[in-house]
């Protein structure tokens, strides 16, 4: 907030973090709470139509869908998925420290989940790597132990990159967004009248948390018996 | 700010049962229960979507609209699929003529 901006709120009676076209701090915090969900909403249908496009070839291929289930690593997806809980938890803690106005416990709990999420993509990346050994990247380097499903698999491997993909995006996004907040609260940029950004967020964190939540399950553990 | 700070305690609550119910979830998936299998995969990670929508998210303390915003989004989510599955899954019910040579 500028120098002008506080002063002209000053000059009018109110907060400085309350905007003037709202009429008190919780309707602003409010209309951010729905314009964030609106937005979620919009992530809701674009992975949405990738849990479509999953289904249907699930539904089409079922036999070369089990198989490749059993080539995903079920140690490091369960791992991520704790990892992923784990850091929806601390980012739940640190909204709370924001509400409580606790800068320290606050700044703590946005590195501790900054740290998750960085080691949630590490993992990937180990995942991402052991595919590229075992050449079950879709293309021309691509080989399948049941040469039967060689085509079949791709695709389902197609699908596992493209949905993994943009999650490990998104989470790519987070971490940003994070380093963003743990800069601005290092800056004295919130209080526990206004924290709007850490909320707003935490709402993003959360989403990406259960969208991994559905992933989990479908890609890893469905047809693995 | 009127809202009321929730205690760790809750959110630690969540937290674990977060953690048990995603044991749970690969513990069966290595027991062969045929289509089920795939049922209580789905019944877990529901629940659990829902817990932290509920709680981390916030969504049980939400304004009204807000609340009509999130069902509207995942109706609409619903209507992808079901439109979606409603043709896919039906497509070998009827037998329908081949086409081409040779039929």
């Amino acid at each position: 907030m500028s120098e002008a901006e506080m002063v002209h709120a000053r000059e009018r009676g109110h907060e400085p973090e309350l905007k003037h076209h709202f009429d008190d701090p919780d309707q602003q915090l409010d209309s951010s709470t729905l314009g964030m969900w609106v937005f979620l909403l919009t992530e809701v249908m674009f992975f949405g139509g990738m849990f479509a496009g999953y289904t249907i070839y699930r539904n089409t291929y079922p036999d070369a869908f089990a198989s490749t289930s059993r080539f995903m690593n079920l140690a490091i997806g369960s791992i991520n998925t704790a990892v992923l809980i784990f850091s929806s938890f601390t980012m739940v803690l640190a909204v709370r420290s924001a509400q409580l106005g606790r800068k320290k416990a606050l700044i703590g709990f946005l590195v501790i989940t900054l740290f998750l999420g960085l080691v949630f993509l590490g993992l990937k990346g180990v995942e991402y790597h052991e595919k590229w050994v075992d050449h079950h990247i879709p293309g021309p380097g691509f080989r399948y132990e049941e040469p039967q499903y060689f085509h079949q698999a791709q695709i389902l491997f197609f699908l596992y990159f493209a949905m993994t993909g943009l999650h490990a995006l998104h989470m790519v996004v987070g971490v940003g967004l994070l380093v963003t907040l743990i800069a601005m609260a290092a800056r004295n940029r919130f209080s526990a009248h206004w924290f709007t950004p850490i909320e707003m967020v935490g709402l993003y964190w959360h989403f990406v948390d259960i969208v991994w939540i559905f992933l989990f399950p479908l890609l890893y553990l469905i047809g693995r018996t | 700010m009127t809202h009321r700070v929730v205690s760790v305690k809750t959110y630690a609550a969540v937290f674990i049962t977060l953690l048990i119910l995603t044991g749970t979830t690969v513990g069966v998936a290595q027991i062969n229960l045929g289509e089920y299998n795939f049922v209580v995969a789905l019944t877990i990670a529901v629940i659990k979507g829902t817990l932290v929508a509920m709680f981390f998210m916030d969504v049980r303390r939400a304004t009204s609209l807000t609340k009509l915003f999130v069902c509207a989004g995942l109706f609409w989510l619903a209507i992808l699929l079901v439109f979606v599955l409603s043709d896919y899954l039906t497509r070998s019910w009827l037998p329908l003529p081949r086409w081409g040579p040779g039929a």
